[in-house]
């Protein structure tokens, strides 16, 4: 992989991270409301998976979605200013936090109810498969997800008809209070799929670079014809669920062991997280590498200055679509009628 | 002897007191247990009885909810819970194909004691997919009872009486009332789990609501006596089976009919109240019964716009004045 493509990478982690947290400091202030699911910890999956897709690859995702739409590449702006539910938000204010879409991007959705991404990607495959078109769809999802008879129904279609659908599980070993020895019967979610004859793999989701691989090989079986392909990313989220939750659930010791395999490890921001306190990153020692920055630091690929200048910029971007948001007005009446109605056209209903 | 507490600790209590008296209560759902329950109504209640009783349960709303029916059809009495009415639409078919309609093809073999709670309406900028109001759809299934409390007082009642009853009920319970305060009198006497109450007795116009619309109907007949106009306001508590009786001898009164509802307007609630109450008091009335309620959208994520779409204390007070000033013309959407 080129010194370019690396930085490019990091990049998109360290602006996942300061994204996502002044997300979380713009809701405590008021500007955001509603249920707001920060991915801090989990950003090696997002930038790893769709680093290594085409851009013409469809992507299918949660409510845990901002990241996945900032690397997708979904102007910072626009994201922001959505979940500001203003007019220049990427749905028009309409759709918030857990429903960004870009129909030019093919970021196909952010959706809310558990269970949904699944037949929506079947179906982007389908059509995309009945055209023989080359593109695959990248389909996210939870580890609380799988339990959804809608993973079942679809992983089956998926296989049956070899559909070009790579399934990327986040398991962050939670659904929202409930730890995955208490909601799966089998907690290795990769082996769910070898009941549908999918191939599955367990990957280690706070490696970017490994996460980058088995992705690229991934997709690289898909456009070979070989039907759907499953990865499980092991990950960890380092706040609570959304800001409504304070992830008070979850022992001391796990959260500090995951601390310590931060993908982003020394480009901490000098605002922590809610959740886990100062104090608990202390008590768990110095940073114990494997964050990606370390790495290339390590490989000489990269030098403190230029991680400096990368979280400069970082910095820059995240604030200009916080004033971006701010100034952009509010969506009127009217628009939210017309997003209702976009596909009236000229048709006479009566 | 009267207590103040919130709508969610009524809830709570009621369900402790009847899994304490018997011990074929038990409860299941997302995050019930060691979490204690997305609006902390099942706090406490892990620890007390244990996991068998107090399930947490996978992402699986069809499933679970099926469950729930299983284990009813053999004298359990399972009281499930959904984490919010949007997701209920994962459980429709084991509530409509199954709990309604059981104990009916059984030819009466099977009685069916099971509870379905879930939170609901418009909280706040919960965009579309978690704002969802589905007494439409629960309304139109024989076989099916639904209670719709708004007072810390409701709350306790119907659910002790749901959870005793025999029939498969639904209790919707808005998002907004959890953390709302009131009185619980344990000492009251009960009144049927699905008779109207009149809130607030008044001569000149009837508004009927129901759950968090019947307390928003309150403030806004409070605004119109400011304005000299006597609402009567109805909190309907039920909305399968609606009590009929409540509602006529009070427009009998009034000569004047509103419904408000948070659903739209379109096929909801308030279109079979207003269409009874029509029918019913059709020489009674000096104007046509309206509704007033949502608009016919998805609830939009941006707060200026989701308080748009639904009525407001304000809303209603309008709608109610207009209507007893002039015979309106055509639907009141807001
Ligand atoms: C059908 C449905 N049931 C319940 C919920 C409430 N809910 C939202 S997220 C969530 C947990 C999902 O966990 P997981 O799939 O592991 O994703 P994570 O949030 O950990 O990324 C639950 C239960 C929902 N949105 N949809
Ligand atoms: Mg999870």
């Amino acid at each position: 992989m080129d010194r370019f493509m690396l930085h490019a990478m990091l990049q998109d982690m360290l602006l996942a991270r300061s994204f996502e947290e002044r997300a979380a400091r713009e809701y405590t202030e008021g500007n955001i409301a509603g249920f707001l699911h920060l991915y801090p910890g989990e950003e090696a999956v997002a930038v790893g998976v769709l680093h290594a897709a085409e851009s013409s690859d469809y992507v299918v995702s949660t409510y845990r979605e901002h990241v996945h739409a900032l690397v997708r590449g979904i102007p910072a702006r626009s994201i922001m200013a959505e979940l500001f539910g203003r007019r220049d938000g990427c749905c028009r204010g309409m759709g918030g936090s857990m429903h960004l879409f870009d129909r030019e991007r093919r970021f196909m959705g952010g959706y809310a109810i558990v269970g949904e991404t699944f037949p929506v990607a079947v179906g982007l495959a389908y059509a995309t498969a009945m055209r023989s078109q080359p593109e695959a769809v990248i389909c996210f999802f939870g580890d609380g997800a799988v339990n959804q008879g809608t993973f079942h129904e679809s992983l089956n279609m998926a296989a049956l008809w070899n559909l070009p659908v790579l399934f990327v599980c986040e398991n962050n070993h939670y659904q929202i209070g409930t730890e995955i020895h208490r909601h799966s019967a089998v907690s290795d979610v990769f082996k769910r799929a070898c009941g549908y004859r999918i191939p599955a793999e367990k990957i280690n989701g706070m490696d970017v670079l490994r996460v980058y691989e088995a992705t690229q090989s991934a997709l690289q079986r898909i456009r070979e014809g070989a039907g759907p392909q499953f990865l499980e990313m092991e990950t960890y989220r380092f706040r609570g669920h959304s800001m409504a939750d304070a992830g008070n659930y979850r022992p001391q010791v796990e959260v500090e062991a995951y601390r310590r395999m931060d993908p982003l490890s020394i480009v901490e921001k000098a605002e922590q997280p809610l959740y886990p306190s100062a104090e608990n990153i202390a008590s768990a020692g110095p940073d114990t590498i494997n964050g990606f920055s370390e790495h290339l630091r390590a490989e000489q690929l990269i030098n403190a200055d230029e991680i400096e200048q990368m979280k400069q910029q970082v910095e820059q971007t995240v604030e200009d679509a916080v004033d971006f948001a701010r100034r952009s007005p509010e969506p009127g009446m009217e628009e939210a009628l017309a997003a209702l109605d976009c596909n009236r056209g000229q048709e006479v209903l009566i | 002897m009267a207590q103040e507490m919130f709508y969610y600790q009524a809830l709570n209590r009621a369900l402790d007191e009847e899994m304490a008296a018997d011990d074929s209560v038990f409860i299941l759902g997302e995050d019930v247990g060691l979490y204690g329950g997305s609006y902390r109504v099942t706090e406490g209640l892990y620890a007390r009885y244990g996991e068998w009783r107090v399930r947490d349960t996978p992402i699986s709303e069809g499933s679970f909810t099926g469950l729930g029916v299983g284990a009813a059809l053999i004298d359990m009495r399972p009281v499930v819970e959904i984490m919010t009415v949007n997701f209920a639409l994962l459980a429709l078919d084991a509530i409509i194909n199954m709990a309604a309609k059981i104990p009916f093809m059984s030819g009466g073999q099977f009685p069916m004691p099971l509870v379905v709670r879930m939170p609901g309406g418009v909280a706040r900028q919960l965009a579309a997919q978690h704002s969802q109001r589905l007494e439409h759809t629960l309304m139109n299934v024989p076989g099916l009872r639904i209670a719709v409390p708004a007072t810390v007082q409701d709350a306790w009642w119907q659910l002790k009486q749901a959870i005793r009853s025999e029939e498969p009920i639904i209790m919707l319970e808005h998002e907004l009332l959890y953390f709302s305060k009131g009185e619980l009198d344990e000492t009251a006497d009960a009144i049927p789990m699905h008779r109207a109450v009149v809130r607030r007795p008044g001569e000149d116009i009837t508004i009927i609501g129901y759950s968090r619309m019947a307390l928003l109907a309150e403030e806004a007949a409070a605004l119109l006596a400011e304005s000299g106009i006597s609402a009567e306001v109805i909190d309907l508590r039920s909305l399968r089976p609606i009590d009929w009786a409540t509602c006529i001898a009070s427009v009998q009164k009034t000569h004047h009919c509103l419904v408000v509802e948070e659903d739209c307007v379109f096929a909801g609630a308030g279109a079979e109240v207003a269409a009874k109450l029509a029918e019913a008091c059709f020489y009674e009335l000096d104007a046509p019964v309206q509704r007033h309620g949502a608009l016919d959208i998805p609830t939009p994520y941006n707060r200026s716009l989701e308080i748009a779409s639904i009525p407001t204390a304000e809303s209603i007070a309008e709608a109610a004045r207009r209507l007893v000033a002039e015979p309106p013309a055509a639907g009141d959407e807001k």
